[in-house]
């Protein structure tokens, strides 16, 4: 038999392989092409293959030279665009997450407190939407929302409408979209919290007197916190740079980032542009990703 | 509990609900309209199979199945390994170097915009490619790594959760009794997470199948996924044939949905007949 301290070694060469492998695939394939692209946004636009200058030179036998430049930054700041792609983003996202909140809400307290047969029954209902593709389910609301589409279809025929309204390509189509895709993301983790909830805080409330709104405003709404904010953030943080909402819902006219990222990459081939409005992005989202992060951290450790 | 839910709950839910489903069961009921115009009804001629033949005979979406479903496989299979391993380590060994960083690398690709991570990892590609050479080229290599990268991190989470919510004492007192801790995970860890698993795996092919930006960043010439032809049909507005697509996707996902938590509904309770 082999000895405690064998064994522990054993053990602990086995922890280092079994983190080690996601470990060092995630630092490769995650965190160091932020790295990349902080470099490339520093560099010049080239018209070659790969479309940007190197940022190290040789120049002359020994030296090397960095050649940092910030004009791909100055250049978003000075073409307006660009921040008002930035504040157009966090506008539409902002008030999509409200609004999934307040769809989105009702619907998991109601979930949290059916049946338990029932409410297996309803999750599923919501999961199912998420594993189908995001795209068709996008592509169902062009059919739905265009001027011959089903819904000025049902209107004209029942005769609350006389011609048909111009839904497609418009800001609202774009809310809608994106509210109808998130959704589930919001439901999901404020049902998760919510079913932890403990009703008898509520009724003992109500017998010393307070009415349903007053137990909900209360109780049931600031114990929620921590559902609420990690559902909002999984809406807030991916719809300020979502790109096929907008590309195909919102027209021509849409002005998100993530759809101008796109542009600028695919159609105008400038690389250290659309790597220079990645940074920015990033910049934007941190701060969220790492309270979504705590939020998360502290929801579990309140689990165990 | 006495608590029944009130009448502004339950139309939330029937809104809700109705919100989340009409656009589905809109592209089910038009994937048999015989009519080019989609959304017109046309009721002399329908319903009618022509669109679901037309799509079975459109090479171009069946070539670019094909390769997602490739791409998907790799990659759910991957993903799984790298984050099973992932979530084991997170959820049993509470103190190592870097574990903040592995949690935080973990949680991120979860919320980060697909813009940006496609990005990212298309310039990480070209920049390996100038320094060692490899990959040559972006095609389904480039592709599966990408997505691997992305989906491991959802295996991640259901996995560290599954573990979290199982207590260690069957895994401690088999290494008590002397077994290996490879033995240990493999005869006692892994079947106690094989539904997270089996889930985690299912997810990512999902994930997978369904994405868009990120394989359009990564993709190379000839190897265009079946969201990518779609996307490119969908930006000229709607076609009968995407119709047939999705409601062959929801008749999948809708059959595969309901075995698995039957499947699952019918081992808790055989676990609990056991306790």
């Amino acid at each position: 038999m082999r000895t405690g301290a064998q064994l522990q070694r054993i053990g602990i060469t086995g922890r280092g392989l079994v983190v080690a492998l996601p470990y060092l695939w995630l630092m490769l394939f995650f965190v160091v092409p932020f790295v990349i692209v902080l470099k490339i946004s520093f560099s010049d636009i080239d018209l070659a293959i790969p479309p940007y200058k190197p940022l190290l030179e040789w120049v002359g036998k020994n030296s090397l030279a960095i050649k940092v430049n910030f004009n791909n930054y100055a250049f978003l700041f000075t073409d307006s665009l660009y921040l008002r792609a930035f504040g157009n983003s966090i506008k539409v996202a902002f008030i999509s997450t409200l609004l999934c909140l307040i769809i989105g809400y009702p619907m998991a307290y109601g979930i949290a407190r059916a049946k338990a047969a029932t409410r297996n029954v309803l999750l599923l209902l919501v999961i199912l939407p998420f594993w189908t593709s995001l795209l068709l389910r996008v592509y169902a609301w062009i059919g739905l929302l265009k001027a011959n589409g089903v819904i000025n279809n049902v209107l004209l025929s029942v005769g609350i409408i006389h011609e048909p309204l111009t839904m497609l390509y418009t800001p609202f189509a774009m809310y809608v979209g994106i509210v109808y895709s998130y959704l589930p993301f919001l439901i999901l983790p404020l049902y998760a919290n919510l079913e932890k909830m403990d009703w008898q805080l509520l009724e003992a409330a109500e017998d010393l007197g307070c009415r349903p709104w007053q137990a909900f405003y209360k109780i049931t709404l600031p114990l929620s916190r921590n559902g609420i904010l990690a559902g909002s953030m999984l809406v807030f943080i991916p719809a300020v740079g979502e790109f096929v909402i907008p590309a195909l819902l919102g027209g021509p006219n849409a002005l998100m980032i993530g759809r101008v990222l796109w542009d600028e990459f695919f159609s105008n081939r400038a690389w250290p542009v659309a790597s220079a409005v990645a940074i920015l992005l990033l910049i934007l989202l941190v701060p969220f990703m790492m309270w979504y992060q705590s939020v998360q951290a502290r929801e579990t450790a309140g689990a165990r | 509990m006495n608590y029944r839910s009130s009448y502004f709950v339950l139309t939330c839910l029937g809104l809700g609900f109705a919100f989340l489903y009409i656009p589905i069961l809109s592209m089910v009921v038009f994937s048999f309209n015989a009519s080019k115009l989609v959304t017109v009804w046309d009721a002399a001629h329908s319903p009618t199979l022509k669109w679901y033949v037309a799509l079975l005979r459109n090479e171009e979406i069946l070539d670019a199945a094909w390769i997602s479903v490739k791409v998907a496989v790799i990659n759910a299979t991957g993903a799984v390994i790298l984050g099973t391993l992932a979530g084991f380590g997170l959820a049993r060994f509470t103190q190592f170097r870097g574990r903040f960083t592995l949690n935080a690398m973990t949680t991120a690709p979860l919320v980060m915009p697909e813009v940006i991570t496609g990005l990212s990892l298309l310039l990480m590609f070209v920049a390996l490619e100038q320094l060692i050479g490899w990959p040559a080229g972006r095609g389904i290599t480039t592709m599966t790594i990408a997505h691997m990268t992305f989906s491991m991190a959802y295996v991640t989470v259901i996995v560290n959760s599954r573990l979290a919510s199982f207590d260690t004492a069957l895994e401690e007192a088999a290494m008590d009794l002397g077994a290996h801790p490879l033995k240990v995970f493999f005869v006692i860890t892994l079947p106690i997470i094989f539904p997270a698993i089996l889930s985690g795996w299912l997810l990512a092919f999902t994930l997978s199948w369904d994405d868009l930006v990120i394989s359009s960043f990564t993709s190379g010439p000839g190897s265009s996924t079946l969201p990518m032809v779609v996307f490119s049909k969908v930006r000229l507005g709607v076609s009968p044939e995407i119709n047939v697509l999705a409601t062959i996707t929801i008749a999948v996902v809708t059959t595969m949905i309901i075995g698995v938590s039957l499947w699952m509904a019918r081992k808790a309770r055989l676990e609990r007949l056991v306790a």
